[in-house]
């Protein structure tokens, strides 16, 4: 469906999308996932012919987007992060324009344009200058210009960003059901979006590819350690001996709190961590110690796309970097490593 | 094609642009028929055209600002990157709709001269070759604020470098009159115009050794030239100057010349500044 190969984009000495080469295949929702500033929007730009690559191609049905510009459009719709919008005119007007270009028969536009509007839900707004408009219909007229002409596929470049949360949803019902019929690509640097949303996850971080796969298989492949954390009701040497009678148990590292009690963490792989478990609460009952916590953690999604878009090869960093920074620290970590780069830009 | 030039008609005529334009051509037509024509006694419609001809350096510049620049500044242009049209339909597109807006107003001056006729002698073969002229001065002089459009991304700065240029393009040929016609000035003048030419390479594309190379080159070929036939150099510069200026070739139409060079310059003037347009547009995408 498309194909893209080898691509590269500079920006005088600034690389912003190095070497990417994927494949996008037919009737699925793919989410193009990473940190701001990682080249998501130029890779789309190129993609649909906004923006030209300095190296690489990328095809559309086998038609390169820069040899044959127009049978490669025709099977467009896009989305750019900004909806781009006249804003002297209404949507309506806006659409008919849209349509007379997309080359549809005179006849179908009327009807089209209704269908589109009803499937965004613009159609209280037609009528009203664009200007007028909030930030949230906008980007349905955007979204409703996109999907105009029944394209085969459906390009959208952060297509939730600056609508609050009933519109968030309603959009993401929207695009689940475009993805029945459609090969739908949508960017977005939140991962719980992307994870609600799409089939396949692209996670791509300063201009490469690092991961393509599904949301499961994803998490498989990352969480091959486990984290275990306990606290036991006892000092460091009873804590030792008890945990030592339990077999395949790496490197402990224990700590005592001033209330007698130990702290303990360690990794284990993750295919016998529930065994594990289990082996440590019974050693502990049978010595007559009480545990007190006993928790194990695979790493979440949220957490391997930061190890991935971070460039840490230690899975435990940012786990612990999360629990440092307490509940909103996903968002937190995030920004940062998405600060970091900007001032790298 | 057609649909960009619909969507810019709609936009023209929903708004208040293509009426304060047409009422502008029209308010200073009419001013200076009613001076010429009715007060003064003449028969000659043509002087009326030729005096009006100045206003293009107020109107060119407010129609055109606009037309390229704004969808940059709007990222609009991402849309039509996107949709299933080539760039030649853009501008093909707007450069019509702009036409369109133009020749209302010009076709209603065209009725003038019938109506005076009514009480005199006019030519009309003079009068239609002037209105002509003055249609095909404000098409070039269209032509050349689009591609000044599509160079920037602020209204504001095309609409001043428009209106320079315009200006010069009004006054240059009566200036070109004073200009020293030796040989040392011309060349002098010639070295200015390499200077000027490979600052603009420079600002299209940021580098600094190919227009450095691309100055030097140029100032070495007129160096040489003018070294060995320097007496080439007699008065050169005011003639080239002299013969580049649109209003210039105007004023043979206003002379009731029916001149078909004249016709042939304002084509491929038109045409080369349209095809610019295109290729600043399709530039903008490689080093956005």
């Amino acid at each position: 469906m498309i194909e893209v190969s080898h691509l590269t984009k500079r920006y005088g000495n600034n690389l912003a999308v190095s070497d990417l080469t994927f494949t996008i295949e037919k009737g699925q929702i793919y989410g193009f996932l990473g940190p701001n500033g990682a080249g998501k929007s130029t890779t789309m730009n190129i993609m649909t012919g906004c923006l030209a690559a300095t190296s690489g191609y990328v095809k559309i049905d086998g038609y390169d987007i820069f040899e044959q510009p127009l049978e490669a459009k025709k099977r467009i719709g896009y989305l750019p992060e900004l909806p781009p919008l006249y804003m002297d005119r209404t949507p309506r007007e806006y659409l008919t324009f849209v349509a007379r270009a997309k080359g549809i028969a005179k006849s179908a536009i009327a009807s089209q344009i209704a269908h589109v509007m009803e499937v965004t839900q613009i159609t209280d707004v037609a009528d009203r200058l664009c200007k007028f408009l909030s930030k949230g219909y906008r980007q349905r007229v955007g979204i409703a210009q996109a999907i105009l002409g029944d394209p085969e596929i459906i390009i959208l470049d952060e297509p939730t960003v600056g609508l609050d949360p009933r519109q968030i949803i309603e959009i993401r019902n929207l695009i689940r059901k475009l993805g029945e019929e459609h090969t739908v690509l949508l960017s977005s640097h939140i991962l719980s979006e992307v994870q609600a949303v799409c089939d396949t996850i692209l996670i791509i971080s300063k201009g490469k590819l690092i991961a393509c796969d599904s949301a499961e298989n994803l998490e498989k492949r990352f969480s091959e350690a486990s984290h275990i954390d306990l606290t036991a009701e006892a000092n460091e040497e009873e804590t030792r001996s008890i945990l030592a009678s339990v077999e395949g148990l790496p490197q402990i590292t224990l700590s005592s709190t001033d209330e007698g009690q130990t702290k303990a963490s360690f990794d284990v792989s993750s295919d016998v961590c529930d065994e594990i478990c289990r082996n440590i609460f019974k050693a502990f009952a049978a010595s007559g110690k009480v545990l007190l916590q006993l928790a194990p953690k695979t790493a979440s999604l949220e957490e391997i796309f930061i190890e991935l878009t971070s460039g840490k090869t230690n899975q435990e960093t940012a786990a612990e970097e999360i629990e440092a920074t307490g509940e909103d620290a996903a968002e937190t970590v995030q920004e940062e490593i998405n600060d970091k780069k900007e001032g790298e830009e | 094609m057609s649909a960009v030039f619909r969507h810019e008609m709609a936009s023209y005529f929903s708004g208040l642009s293509a009426f304060v334009f047409g009422t502008f051509v029209l308010l200073f037509g009419g001013i200076y028929t009613m001076a010429y024509n009715i007060v003064g006694g003449f028969a000659n419609f043509e002087f009326v055209m030729n005096a009006i001809s100045f206003i293009f350096i107020i109107i060119v510049p407010i129609i055109t600002m606009r037309v390229l620049a704004e969808e940059k500044r709007q990222k609009t242009d991402q849309l039509l990157y996107s949709l299933p049209i080539s760039m030649t339909d853009v501008v093909l597109g707007k450069f019509f709709a702009m036409l369109i807006v133009f020749a209302i107003p010009v076709a209603i001056l065209c009725i003038y001269p019938l109506v005076l006729s009514r009480f005199g002698n006019v030519s009309f073969i003079t009068s239609y070759s002037a209105v002509l002229g003055f249609f095909l001065l404000g098409a070039s002089l269209l032509a050349i604020g689009m591609f000044i459009s599509a160079l920037t991304e602020s209204q504001a700065v095309a609409a001043g470098i428009c209106f320079v240029v315009m200006l010069l393009n009004y006054f240059i040929a009566d200036i070109s009159d004073y200009i020293p016609t030796t040989p040392v000035a011309s060349f002098i003048a010639f070295t200015v115009v390499i200077i000027i030419i490979a600052l603009i390479f420079r600002f299209m594309t940021k580098n600094n050794y190919a227009s450095l190379i691309l100055g030097a080159v140029l100032e070495v070929i007129l160096l040489v030239v003018y070294v060995l036939k320097s007496e080439l150099f007699e008065g050169l510069f005011a003639n080239v100057i002299g013969r580049l200026s649109l209003f210039e070739r105007f004023y043979s139409f206003i002379d009731g010349v029916f001149d078909l060079t004249g016709i042939v310059y304002f084509i491929s003037v038109i045409a080369l500044f349209l095809f610019l347009s295109v290729q600043a547009m399709e530039k903008r995408r490689w080093s956005e």
